[in-house]
């Protein structure tokens, strides 16, 4: 778009950008504090700056975070442009704090090759909004067959190294352990969504009361569980890198504990809705809570607090995931599975473990960012550091309006709901992509 | 009452004027012109999603004898093979100047949905595997009628509770009446956390001779494919309705099936025949009971 084809993504980035001085923002909580960014680092943090020509930026009761990371985000692109682009999933991130954000596979084509990854990376790069880390299919179409190829996407210009075949297990227990095995070559690792497809048939909400009230097809919390209690054992077996997808129940959170606890390298992620939202919200039948895994009971979204409190879940990921209205203004058992998660990803969390700054960063920045091996983020915010870093009002409390969120749809299941936290602004590079809570593209 | 999607918002004593008012519209049956003008001017619409000849003709006759226009929807062959959504079918409906929309449809919450875009009354004639309110309260009538009362009967279910909309309209609404319910079947095919205040039972023989009140489900064939049970014989052998069990029930106890029956599988034509059987009742009374919820819904009781 605004380059020409012969030049690499990085000389976009090379065109002036003023020196940005921001003034008394509280890193992750601390004492009011000045930053200066300037070509893209972080070059200067103390009280009482200043830079001659620089734009400034009052963060007076503001909190600096780290630019969050997504490890886990559906973009839509290719295939489904109507529910979403990585430009407008871009903007959405911007707007939710994030710098960097990790492109699920399950587009049309499926992105299984190097070049469908490559395709989805530039067009990040052309949104320049946040950084589009493309995550590559496990095997081919995501159909659990064959291994797609790989190496082709890390050796791409994408440099794939997180692989998963999200919307869909890797059930064969054979090609799971294969494809552990392979991304070792490579330092990548496979993100598994844990769901044993023969115990999910038909499946349409948490198997329970409400399911047996509500006469729809249960998902068992076991239908996971059994999945991770292999794939951890799988994982230790072959001394693979596994992470696990969008945790869900308590035996969950067990089982990965009980694994860190036998040196297992496995790592795992919740969604801001598992953490708030519970079953009962089915009874509604709106499909705007129908989402994959499925929304749990009080007890499992204790156990899932009090995981990512200790540590057994390293990150949120918010798994986000538009759907067209026809997708969703429909019956329950035909809705498609999935919620919009980026913009409310941060004041859901900070709802859940409340003004725990540090926590929040290591939860949605620093771990997120070591998982998918992108080193110029997640980074503390101290002088050299990449100037990637989000503005947080904590004193803001807003109502979501579906309609009032960047996303091009609109199916977030927190309409109406009054949430903590506000992003004021982000940069990525040094370069503002929000201010005054406004997308600066 | 606007709608009646569940029998779990009818009260003891709503569900009492539902079967009361049925009393009345049943001696209306029973006339030579089975007619009342009551819904005159009114439009009832049966969409169906499902082919249900019995529960929709019996909805037909219901709106016809109360005076009401009836306007047949079927998915098949209409809009709605060639795409239509239910949201777009109810505007559809909604524009026709729909007064109630009867509707059977393959997805639990259907009719849910579609209360939320239509301004009429939205009646459930069976929802997936969720409720048939309207068959709940037609077996309850026909207890009634049969025994004198629902308060302190004990009601056996027995056999596919797990996909049973019927087993779950009943649950609800035999509780709210005062019936103790007890399911029974493979434990496969029954929910053990479906009600807190139902009783769940595997051995069909040990039930028997409490029953006041024995209701047979139906069984699909193709749950046996399923692996919810070994073969249609072990069901039957295990769970079926046999002249040999039909003489264990107490002598007043009778049998109840929802239809359509699969002979020789849950319930064998000896027992579907006899005089303790109130099958073909239930056909009966099922008019009367939709007559009695068309004039509820739309306004008639005021």
């Amino acid at each position: 778009m605004t380059q020409p084809p012969t030049s690499s993504p990085m000389t976009v980035r090379r065109t002036p950008v003023p020196d940005i001085l921001i003034r008394n923002a509280r890193v992750l909580g601390g004492e009011p504090t000045d930053l200066v960014l300037r070509d893209g680092v972080i070059a200067e943090i103390g009280q009482g700056l200043s830079a001659d020509g620089a734009e400034v930026v009052d963060a007076a009761g503001l909190v600096a975070l780290p630019g969050l990371v997504d490890l886990h985000t559906h973009l839509r692109e290719p295939g489904r442009e109507d529910a979403e682009t990585v430009y407008t999933g871009s903007r959405a991130a911007a707007l939710g704090g994030y710098t960097a954000v990790c492109a699920m596979a399950n587009t049309s084509p499926v992105a299984d090759t190097a070049g469908v990854v490559e395709q989805v990376y530039r067009l990040g790069q052309e949104a320049g909004l946040v950084d589009v880390q493309p995550i590559g299919a496990v095997t081919v179409g995501l159909a659990g067959e064959r291994l797609a190829e790989l190496g082709a996407m890390a050796d791409s210009a994408a440099r794939v190294r997180v692989f998963s075949d999200d919307g869909f297990c890797v059930a064969d227990p054979r090609l799971m352990r294969r494809a552990l095995e392979y991304v070792k070559a490579f330092d990548g690792v496979i993100a598994q969504h844990a769901e044993e497809p023969r115990l999910t048939q038909g499946a349409q909400m948490h198997e329970g009361d409400v399911s047996a009230r509500l006469g729809l097809t249960g998902w068992p919390a076991v239908a996971e569980e059994s999945i991770i209690a292999r794939d951890v054992l799988l994982a230790g077996h072959v001394g693979a890198r596994l992470h696990v997808c969008h945790v869900s129940t308590a035996g969950s959170v067990e089982i990965i504990r009980m694994a860190k606890a036998r040196g297992v390298r496995v790592t795992a992620e919740v969604t801001p809705h598992h953490l708030l939202l519970t079953h009962e919200k089915a009874e509604s039948y709106d499909p705007v809570y129908k989402v994959n895994p499925p929304l749990r009971t009080d007890a499992d979204v204790e156990a899932l607090r009090e995981g990512l409190r200790d540590g057994t879940i390293d990150i949120v990921a918010t798994d986000h995931a538009p759907h067209a209205a026809e997708d969703k203004e429909c019956e329950w058992a035909y809705a498609r599975p999935g919620m919009l998660g980026l913009e409310t990803a941060l004041p859901i969390v900070l709802d859940v473990l409340g003004e725990d700054w540090p926590l929040i960063a290591e939860r949605m920045s620093y771990a997120p960012a070591r998982i998918a091996g992108l080193d110029g983020h997640g980074n503390a915010l101290v002088a050299g550091a990449p100037a990637n870093l989000t503005l947080v009002d904590p004193t803001v409390r807003w109502s979501v309006d579906p309609t009032g969120l960047a996303s091009l749809s609109h199916n977030t299941p927190y309409a109406g709901m009054t949430v903590p936290g506000r992003i004021v602004a982000t940069f990525l590079r040094g370069v503002p992509t929000v201010l005054d809570g406004k997308v600066q593209k | 009452m606007k709608h009646l999607l569940s029998t779990a918002d009818l009260d003891a004593a709503t569900a009492t004027e539902i079967l009361d008012i049925a009393t009345e519209m049943a001696s209306v049956s029973g006339r030579e012109i089975k007619k009342l003008p009551t819904l005159r001017g009114r439009t009832v619409v049966n969409l169906f999603y499902e082919d249900s000849t019995r529960t929709r003709i019996s909805f037909e006759a219901a709106a016809k004898r109360l005076s009401a226009d009836v306007i047949n929807f079927s998915a098949k062959g209409s809009s709605v093979e060639k795409g239509e959504s239910l949201k777009d079918t109810a505007w559809t409906l909604q524009a026709m100047g729909a007064d109630a929309v009867v509707i059977r449809h393959p997805a639990s919450g259907a009719p849910h949905r579609l209360a939320n875009w239509v301004t009429g009354s939205v009646l459930n004639a069976g929802d997936g595997t969720h409720e048939h309110p309207t068959q709940a309260l037609l077996d309850a009538y026909t207890m009634r009628s049969r025994m004198g009362r629902i308060d302190g009967l004990h009601v056996a279910i027995v056999g596919d509770v797990l996909h049973s909309r019927v087993a779950r309209s009943n649950v609800l609404l035999l509780n709210t009446l005062g019936a103790k319910v007890t399911l029974v079947g493979p434990p496969t095919l029954v929910p053990t956390d479906l009600n807190a205040s139902v009783q769940v039972a595997y051995d069909l023989d040990a039930v028997l001779p409490q029953a006041d009140v024995v209701m047979m489900l139906r069984v699909q064939r193709e749950r046996m494919t399923d692996s919810y049970f070994p073969s249609a014989r072990e069901y039957s052998r295990r769970y079926g309705l046999d002249g040999a069990r039909l003489r264990r029930m107490p002598a007043h106890a009778i049998v109840m099936h929802p239809g359509p029956m699969n002979r020789g599988m849950e319930i064998t034509p000896e027992v579907a025949d006899s005089p303790r059987s109130t099958i073909v009742e239930q056909v009966t009374n099922g008019v009367s009971v939709r007559m009695a919820c068309l004039y509820l819904l739309l306004g008639g009781a005021r």
